[in-house]
């Protein structure tokens, strides 16, 4: 990617991208979101989110993604994505109630 | 650097995930249900105009009072009496600054931008918490703002931790956790000045007289002529009054005092045996209103700085833009 707008000396001032952070709490355990914030690019980033999420020992491991690269469900979509999962209690096992009583099931 | 329509930052945010869509012809379907059940709004969700509006001006006025609250206490880094106190006071500035920092990203999950809302602080036209326009002429004003003002902040903010907003809720669960380190320093630093020698004692004590009434009005005017706190509590933004929080902060402070071997400067300050409650005495509201105007001790000192160093931290921004602009580029070239 080339920035053909900036002449020498000059460049425009304009904010610095977002970015999702997700820290590892510890080994074993997922990435989890732990907030957004601003950086040039993906390796100011990952010294921004340690600076900012990870004073106190909060992390092992740092991910960092752009966030308009993020893709997500939207609100909208609630009822036909998740709706049809309410009505299939046979998933569970407590569905089943024949087994009560009978060791080891 | 932004890939699409730079001229319009926060509508190209609200495409992504877990932002704010700022389309104003959205219904506000389900909004009412999820604020009678107190369940948690969270940034995609309909909404109504008006708490987005209310949110976006409680959250960033809370970041900018973050944010200008690092000034009073830098004022001492230089100066700490101690290797040890220097870092620990430099640990908490920098914890003031990640609290902005985590407000402003939950700001901005609304759909207002860091820029706009960093322009409205510089132009004067968004505010910050008063209590940042007082001065801190001695140490132990370090110690006051960590046991009071830090204190204070305590009280307001640990029922924020339930506020119907999912971000801002989540930003005040980590700043609450790390607010109890910094009143407990605070108070560390007046204790040990109290017992120290009558000079010291004394300094920890005009500390304290300071800040006492300041920080009791940082939970706001009286409920009668709070303009904002029926709605907020409607919404589940704000769960107890302004009054309400008062009460509790004189409550807690009253045996911190005495732990403290300090005073409190209020004559009325007694323990009231029907209410349950210690009565306090009628606070300076003309003096808060003042220093809201911009009539405090320390309002354009406060904003000249952050002026200066927003202005003078200019190159460094535009530096980092354009080495990652190169060095996505020659990233580009390799990849060719």
């Amino acid at each position: 990617m080339s920035a053909p707008d900036q002449t020498a000396g000059e460049v425009p001032e304009r904010e610095w991208p977002l970015w999702e952070v997700f820290v590892r709490p510890a080994r074993g355990l997922s990435h989890v979101h732990a907030g957004s914030l601003h950086a040039a690019d993906a390796q100011m980033a990952i010294g921004n989110a340690r600076d900012l999420y990870t004073r106190r020992g909060e992390g092992v491991s740092i991910w960092v993604v752009r966030s308009a690269d993020l893709v997500a469900s939207s609100p909208d979509e609630k009822d036909e994505l998740f709706d049809p999962a309410g009505d299939k209690v046979y998933r569970h096992p407590t569905f089943f109630t024949a087994s009560e009583g009978v060791p080891g099931l | 650097m932004t890939q699409t329509t730079p001229q319009q930052p926060s509508r190209d945010r609200a495409t992504s995930a877990d932002r704010a869509r700022t389309a104003p012809t959205r219904t506000t379907d389900g909004f009412d249900e999820v604020i009678a059940a107190d369940g948690r709004i969270e940034p995609r969700d309909a909404m109504p105009e008006a708490y987005r509006r209310t949110l976006v001006r409680q959250i960033s006025q809370h970041a900018h009072s973050e944010i200008i609250g690092m000034q009073p206490e830098g004022n001492w880094i230089t100066r700490a009496p101690s290797l040890a106190r220097k870092a620990i006071l430099m640990a908490k500035v920098q914890d003031e600054a990640g609290h902005g920092l985590y407000l402003y990203s939950a700001a901005e999950t609304l759909g207002t931008s860091r820029d706009e809302m960093t322009a409205a602080l510089l132009a004067g036209k968004a505010r910050y918490s008063s209590i940042f326009n007082y001065p801190t002429p001695t140490w132990a004003d370090i110690g006051a703002i960590g046991w009071l003002v830090d204190g204070a902040a305590i009280c307001n903010q640990v029922p924020l931790c339930r506020c119907s907003y999912g971000p801002y809720a989540r930003a005040m669960v980590r700043i609450c956790k790390e607010e109890s380190f910094h009143q407990r320093q605070g108070f560390e630093i007046l204790l040990t000045l109290s017992h120290g020698t009558p000079e010291q004692h004394e300094m920890a004590q005009r500390a304290v007289d300071r800040w006492y009434a300041p920080s009791l009005m940082m939970f706001g005017p009286p409920d009668a002529e709070s303009t904002n706190s029926a709605q907020s509590m409607a919404w589940n933004i704000k769960r107890f009054s302004n009054d309400e929080l008062r009460q509790r902060f004189v409550d807690m402070l009253v045996p911190q005092a005495k732990a403290l071997g300090l005073s409190l400067p209020d004559p009325d300050l007694a323990w009231n045996p029907e209410r349950g409650h210690y009565d306090y005495g009628e606070l300076d509201w003309d003096e808060f209103a003042a220093v809201l105007r911009g009539e405090g001790q320390c309002n354009v000192q406060r904003m000249a700085h952050r002026r200066a160093a927003h202005d003078e931290g200019a190159w460094v921004r535009q530096a980092a833009t354009a080495h990652a602009a190169k060095r996505a580029a020659r990233r580009g070239e390799s990849a060719a």
